[in-house]
């Protein structure tokens, strides 16, 4: 039986983790992933968890505590946000080549500068390629459940890399949502126990962890964690199929919304796509097919699974939270665009940048959007294919 | 049980021969009077700092370690160790493993002195229960000799080397091990690899079985970066000590207690002069160079003394 509460995304999360009990939690604060240890330490104080609980002096030693942590045999957790998770770099890489299936949360932040807290993706893009599975949240109930899918993923033998469970800095974070949560033992039962193969205390089987690689040998250590990645495609589906079946709530690499016969989408990540699916309902209304495609996943990146989906669409913008500094679009339109690179007949494809360091998303930017959409369609001109949207001053814009 | 080398070699060996440090570097005594100073039926896991030791004894698909072993970063030794020490409490007290397990670190002075500082600190300040080896060899040797705060005042590194307008290093080095003493770790030693390394095996003893954070801070010569042949090992180590360079002792509890009192205290030249790195220093015009590193050691050997009484 599901359980009815009111909770913010961090909450949410820290809800999910004392539910799942892990056995180390090395901290350092950053906002607006704070909240996380701190819900966490209180269920420390009150013994509703028997975790060792780590107040470490740095994000990079956070990371490298859990990465001894889960060598020695543990199921190792943190979170951080933007700065916090740049800090963290160097080990994001060392932690997924060693194979160390720990789970990181990211309440995800804008990166410095000019200095700003407020949401979008520049921190955790930053990291798209350092070996570590993403999954991102809608809203407070998919930042919930993707964590209580995400050890599962990561452990998975076929897998074993590490995770971040993106949420929405301040947008998901902190605000209040009504979410179902599932029972303690359901989620324990669902979850399951971490039994590695090899661990650093194992006492009648030494391991070693972290080689020098020479050239004779780096290659296939690279080669064997992209096959890992690729594995995890399936992976996710299982665990979703099995979440689905114990919980009831279906997830898959991208939410498909109103795709069917849509001649228009956009593609996007995260709590946008809740403001996005009115303007597509509106338009819908008013006969335009309009759709949209929210990725869950974005490493995995399903490109194959996200060009089926566009494949019969006439044009579509690709929303990118971050600015890569590429001068050629952000990351979201890379990966989608060359996904989409081999289809015979494919649609016209955009990328607009937008939202940066908390600018406000609204319906009608949505709307603008689909507008311009219409008008590739109707003229037949793509026009700028990179352009930046919610600008204080408009006539800079693309209309 | 009074210490016998011959009776600490006839154990198993812990750090296997076939490494690949050079002939003549301190690193791999280190490693290998480490481990004999762990009782034989407990087991340990070494969390290792990058550099010379650790590209040296476990390169894919070959380890020297006979125990767990875990590199992970350049700078984070210590706060690998203290994840992996938090691993086993954790496992200990839900009754998953029921062997005793001792958490060692080791790292260089680069990674322990310089960019590994934070995480040390961090750890020791957190108690954890590890003890640290830094096998001090005073410069990045694993990138060919650059300066770190360890090196001594004069030395020639690839980062300040002697030259017309040069002496070599301007500044003197930094106190770690009051450093880690300032902190209120219960044991911090300092030695290096003399005679029978009695003083090393005992101060490691006792640190690795004093409970809580512990500090060894090992003076290990390099044979490429000290420029000396390999042979002489044990003689420079032994000059540092006489002279009072390096000198021997321990704080247990914050009480210091000298190890070892020279006889008669050697000119610092004595250790100066075996090594290639000071060659520039006993050049005709840079007397004042021997004079003010002997100036220098006077005055931190007073000091220590002074904490010792």
């Amino acid at each position: 039986m599901s359980i009815k509460d009111r909770l913010s995304g961090n909450e949410a999360i820290a809800t999910a983790m004392r539910q799942i009990n892990p056995d180390v939690f090395a901290m350092f604060p950053i906002t607006p992933s704070t909240e996380i240890p701190q819900f966490y330490a209180q269920y420390v104080a009150d013994g509703k968890v028997d975790t060792e609980f780590i107040c470490v002096e740095s994000e990079h030693s956070a990371l490298s505590a859990c990465a001894g942590a889960e060598a020695a045999g543990c199921r190792a957790v943190t979170a951080t946000s933007s700065a916090g998770l740049s800090y963290m770099n160097e080990m994001l890489y060392v932690v997924a080549s060693s194979r160390l299936p720990l789970v990181l949360a990211v309440s995800n932040r804008a990166l410095t500068g000019p200095i700003n807290i407020n949401h979008d993706y520049s921190d955790s893009m930053a990291e798209r390629d350092s070996g570590f599975i993403q999954l991102y949240a809608e809203n407070n109930q998919e930042a919930y459940d993707n964590y209580l899918q995400a050890h599962r993923i990561a452990e998975h033998p076929d897998v074993r890399l590490p995770l971040m469970v993106c949420e929405d800095g301040f947008i998901t974070s902190h605000a209040l949502e009504n979410i179902e949560l599932e029972e303690d033992e359901a989620v324990k039962d669902f979850v399951g126990e971490y039994h590695p193969e090899n661990y650093l205390l194992k006492s009648e089987n030494p391991l070693a962890v972290g080689p020098y690689g020479v050239s004779g040998y780096y290659m296939e250590a690279r080669v064997a964690q992209a096959e890992a990645m690729k594995n995890a495609k399936r992976v996710i589906l299982e665990v979703a199929a099995d979440f689905e079946k114990r919980f009831g709530r279906h997830y898959e690499f991208f939410e498909s919304y109103r795709m069917e016969d849509a001649e228009l989408a956009i593609v996007l990540m995260g709590s946008s796509a809740g403001t996005a699916k009115v303007a597509v309902d509106e338009l819908r209304a008013e006969g335009v097919k309009a759709g949209l495609i929210k990725v869950r996943v974005f490493r995995p990146f399903p490109g194959e699974e996200i060009v089926e989906a566009l494949k019969n669409c006439k044009a579509v913008a690709v929303l990118d939270k971050s600015e890569g500094f590429s001068a050629n679009g952000g990351p979201l339109f890379a990966e989608t665009a060359s996904a989409a690179i081999n289809l015979e007949k494919r649609p016209k494809m955009i990328d607009i940048v937008y939202g940066l360091g908390g600018r406000d998303f609204t319906v009608g930017h949505a709307k603008r959007v689909f507008a311009r959409l219409a008008k590739i369609v109707e003229t037949g001109e793509t026009g700028p294919i990179y352009s930046h949207m919610g600008q204080r001053d408009l006539r800079k814009e693309v209309q | 049980m009074a210490y016998n080398l011959k009776e600490q070699l006839n154990k198993p060996e812990r750090f296997e021969a076939g490494h690949r440090l050079c002939a003549g570097c301190g690193a791999g005594i280190v490693c290998r009077a480490m481990m004999r100073a762990l009782e034989p039926e407990d087991k340990a896991v070494i969390c290792n700092a990058t550099g010379c030791l650790e590209v040296s004894s476990f390169q894919y698909p070959y380890t020297a370690w006979h125990d767990s072993y875990i590199h992970t970063a350049f700078e984070n030794a210590t706060a690998t160790a203290s994840g992996v020490e938090a691993a086993y409490n954790v496992m200990k007290r839900r009754g998953k493993i029921k062997d005793n397990f001792k958490i060692l670190a080791i790292g260089g002075d680069g990674g322990t002195y310089d960019i590994g500082f934070q995480s040390l600190s961090g750890a020791l300040e957190r108690g954890h229960d590890f003890t640290y080896f830094c096998y001090d060899n005073e410069a990045y040797m694993n990138t060919g000799t650059q300066r770190s705060s360890a090196t001594p005042r004069f030395a020639n590194a690839t980062t300040t080397p002697a030259g017309v307008e040069s002496v070599g290093k301007k500044q003197t080095q930094k106190n770690l091990t009051q450093i880690v003493v300032a902190h209120g770790a219960p044991y911090v030693a300092q030695t290096t690899l003399i005679g029978t390394l009695k003083d090393f095996h005992e101060k490691a003893h006792k640190a690795i079985y004093t409970q809580g954070p512990t500090f060894v801070n090992v003076l290990t010569p390099c044979p490429r970066g000290w420029q000396y042949p390999s042979e002489l090992l044990p003689e420079i180590c032994r000059m540092a000590v006489e002279t009072c360079v390096w000198p021997l002792y321990e704080v247990e509890n914050g009480e210091y207690h000298l190890s070892y009192m020279p006889k008669k205290k050697l000119p610092v030249e004595e250790f100066m002069k075996l090594q290639g790195r000071f060659r520039h220093c006993f050049k005709p015009g840079n007397e004042w160079t021997i004079e003010a590193a002997q100036e220098y050691v006077d005055k931190q050997w007073e000091a220590l003394l002074a904490k010792c009484n």
